[in-house]
């Protein structure tokens, strides 16, 4: 599997670099700053792009737009984001277009490696990465006037279960972590759906949809 | 009646006492003032400026007790106060020489005297001239046009009256009894209208400056303070947390190392704990830095930082943001944490329901305002959280304004003067 690499911090690129090659991943191009990311997006057409939210020359979120501007070309380039700190704000930028391949980590994600290199596979293959600490971010609110699913709202079990969703968890995964069978899993998962009005296409599809619903939660 | 008549024969005299003064006195001071300063080169006038400008300044001053006391004009004097350590002998004297001519007041004073025996001189005279001109008139009408003419020619012009008779000289005193009437109500007027031609010249004129100093002072030292304060907490904040933590990876890695070949179950659960410290101090950081920068407002500038707070908020809160670009680091630094501040007030204190937060740039203005739907009730003063903002705020010459009747809705609206990049 192809990966283009961007972050600005040597010791941090270096680790990543031989992270991802020791579980047999071909680094592509290993890059610095915006522009070449930009470059390397373009020419090497990867399977993922790993990238870091802040890098030179502005050391704003260049490498975030970036990122996005590479998936307005390519729409579901595989993108998993980097950051020092995780912003429910650039997580639903990241999903708006609603084709999946999206991933969103704080660069803390790394110390585990298994689960990190899970990540990356689950974003290469047209899942999400949703950092638990965004979805954090959400439950502080579950007690706010605003139940999700409007009339209908969700139960506690299936936030519980879109949650896990959220962090690009599989049925089988999410069966593990509550203890149930996945068939439980998957009858929480359709009324999910149907609660959130979202209409019968690919799973994979409506997986992200149902996210960028729980993300887009409160209008603006 | 009487006390009118008094008031204007008074202000009459007073005029005529301060025309007489400010054309011998002021005069005579300018001439001495100037020469003694243009011999400064010389050395003479080293020696004499500074006793030369002390006559000058007790005149002035003998000027401002006169326009408290008879008008109640205040005239404020803004001397420089020599040090108590300039020395005697020449060389002190050429010190004093050099502070004194250092001093704007001296150069107010000088300019002073000009006008003083000008303009000065011109509105002092005018009451007593309202007071004497009608006995001319007078003097006229009882005969004494007879000393000016024969009757058949032009003599003399009372004013605009051309005396050619008794006809005419009664016209004169006519118009001196309408000069008369003029001055009885006009003269003490006259008279303050001097002594503000004297405050024009001799005050210092910038009392805005002078409040514009006073507020950059305390605006200055608030924002000394809350930066140190801000540093003692950091630093608090560092040594209790991250750096506490760090402290602890180390010793666990030091025993993980002495523990890898004896007991590696033991050493691998050490390393978990390292590996969890670690963790730890990152998120312990990672607040810390969103309390002294957001990395949303420093990759994103305030538009973007506000929606993120919005976002973490566990009250629903609609941004409204029209900002055409980014404001200076520093203002936008401020107008973030005064936001903060006041979201927080409004979800803890308020017990609101619903926010709103409106930001946006117009004339040279940044405007935020932060509305709730909770109870109300919020006041500036007494030290509370408000009282931070509008401090935080001052610094950039912003100012806060709060609306917050008991029951609600609470509306506070921020002003900072900034320009957009």
């Amino acid at each position: 599997m192809r990966v283009v690499l961007a972050e600005d911090l040597f010791l941090l690129r270096d680790g990543l670099v031989r992270l991802l090659e020791a579980y047999d991943f071909e680094i592509a191009a290993a890059v610095e700053s915006g522009p070449e990311l930009a470059k390397a997006l373009a020419e090497s057409s990867p399977d993922v792009a790993v990238v870091d939210v802040r890098l030179p020359p502005s050391h704003t979120d260049e490498g975030l737009q970036c990122a996005l501007a590479a998936r307005r070309e390519r729409p579901g380039l595989p993108v998993l984001v980097l950051s020092q700190h995780v912003e429910r704000l650039y997580a639903r930028e990241l999903l708006a277009d609603g084709s999946g391949g999206v991933g969103y980590l704080l660069k803390d994600r790394v110390f585990d490696a298994e689960q990190f290199v899970d990540a990356v596979r689950r974003v290469a293959g047209g899942g999400t990465a949703m950092d638990p600490q965004v979805i954090q971010q959400l439950l502080s609110r579950r007690a706010a006037d605003e139940p999700l699913g409007g009339p209908t709202p969700l139960t506690p079990r299936e936030l519980e279960v879109l949650e896990l969703m959220a962090q690009g968890r599989s049925n089988a995964a999410i069966a593990g972590q509550l203890v149930v069978t996945e068939r439980a899993v998957a009858k929480h998962t359709s009324n999910i759906f149907a609660k959130l009005g979202l209409p019968v296409s690919d799973d994979d599809n409506r997986r992200v949809l149902a996210v960028l619903a729980y993300l887009d939660r409160d209008g603006r | 009646m009487g006390t009118r008549v008094r008031g204007a024969v008074v202000a009459g005299a007073r005029g005529v006492v301060l025309a007489v003064a400010g054309l011998a006195g002021s005069i005579t001071l300018f001439v001495v003032s100037v020469l003694s300063i243009a011999l400064v080169p010389l050395g003479v006038g080293a020696l004499a400026t500074p006793s030369v400008l002390g006559l000058v300044r007790f005149w002035a001053n003998r000027r401002r007790v006169a326009a408290a006391e008879w008008c109640g004009i205040r005239i404020p004097a803004a001397y420089r106060p020599l040090p108590p350590d300039v020395g005697g002998g020449p060389a002190g004297q050429v010190r004093r020489t050099r502070l004194v001519l250092g001093d704007p007041a001296t150069w107010r004073d000088l300019r002073w005297l000009l006008v003083d025996m000008t303009a000065g001189c011109v509105t002092a005279l005018l009451p007593a001239a309202l007071m004497l001109y009608p006995l001319e008139g007078y003097a006229m009408a009882a005969g004494l046009w007879r000393a000016v003419t024969d009757g058949t020619h032009i003599g003399y012009w009372y004013a605009f009256v051309p005396i050619s008779g008794q006809g005419s000289a009664l016209l004169a005193a006519l118009l001196g009894t309408v000069f008369l009437a003029v001055g009885m109500y006009a003269a003490p007027a006259l008279l303050r209208a001097h002594f503000r031609v004297t405050r024009a010249a001799l005050a210092p004129s910038d009392g805005e400056l002078t409040e514009r100093v006073r507020v950059l002072t305390e605006t200055r030292r608030d924002a000394v303070d809350t930066s140190a304060a801000e540093l003692r907490r950091i630093e608090r904040d560092l040594h209790d947390g991250a750096q506490a933590r760090l402290v602890a990876v180390g010793m666990d890695l030091g025993t993980v190392e002495a523990l890898i070949e004896k007991d590696p179950a033991k050493a691998r659960e050490l390393l978990a704990q390292a590996r969890r410290s670690s963790a730890d101090a990152l998120t312990e950081l990672r607040d810390l830095v969103r309390g002294i920068h957001p990395p949303v407002l420093a990759e994103r500038g305030l538009g973007d930082a506000v929606r993120a707070l919005a976002l973490r908020l566990p009250v629903p809160t609609e941004v409204d943001v029209e900002l055409p670009g980014r404001a200076d680091a520093p203002v936008e630094s401020a107008a973030y944490f005064a936001v903060s501040e006041t979201l927080t007030n409004a979800v803890k204190h308020a017990g609101a329901g619903r926010v709103w937060v409106d930001v946006r740039h117009s004339a040279g203005m940044l405007r935020i305002s932060v509305t709730d739907n909770g109870e109300g009730g919020a006041v500036v003063g007494a030290g509370g959280g408000l009282d931070g903002i509008e401090r935080r705020l001052g610094t950039f010459d912003g100012v806060l304004a709060v609306s917050s009747p008991a029951g609600g809705p609470t509306m506070v609206t921020m002003e900072i003067p900034c320009a957009l990049s």
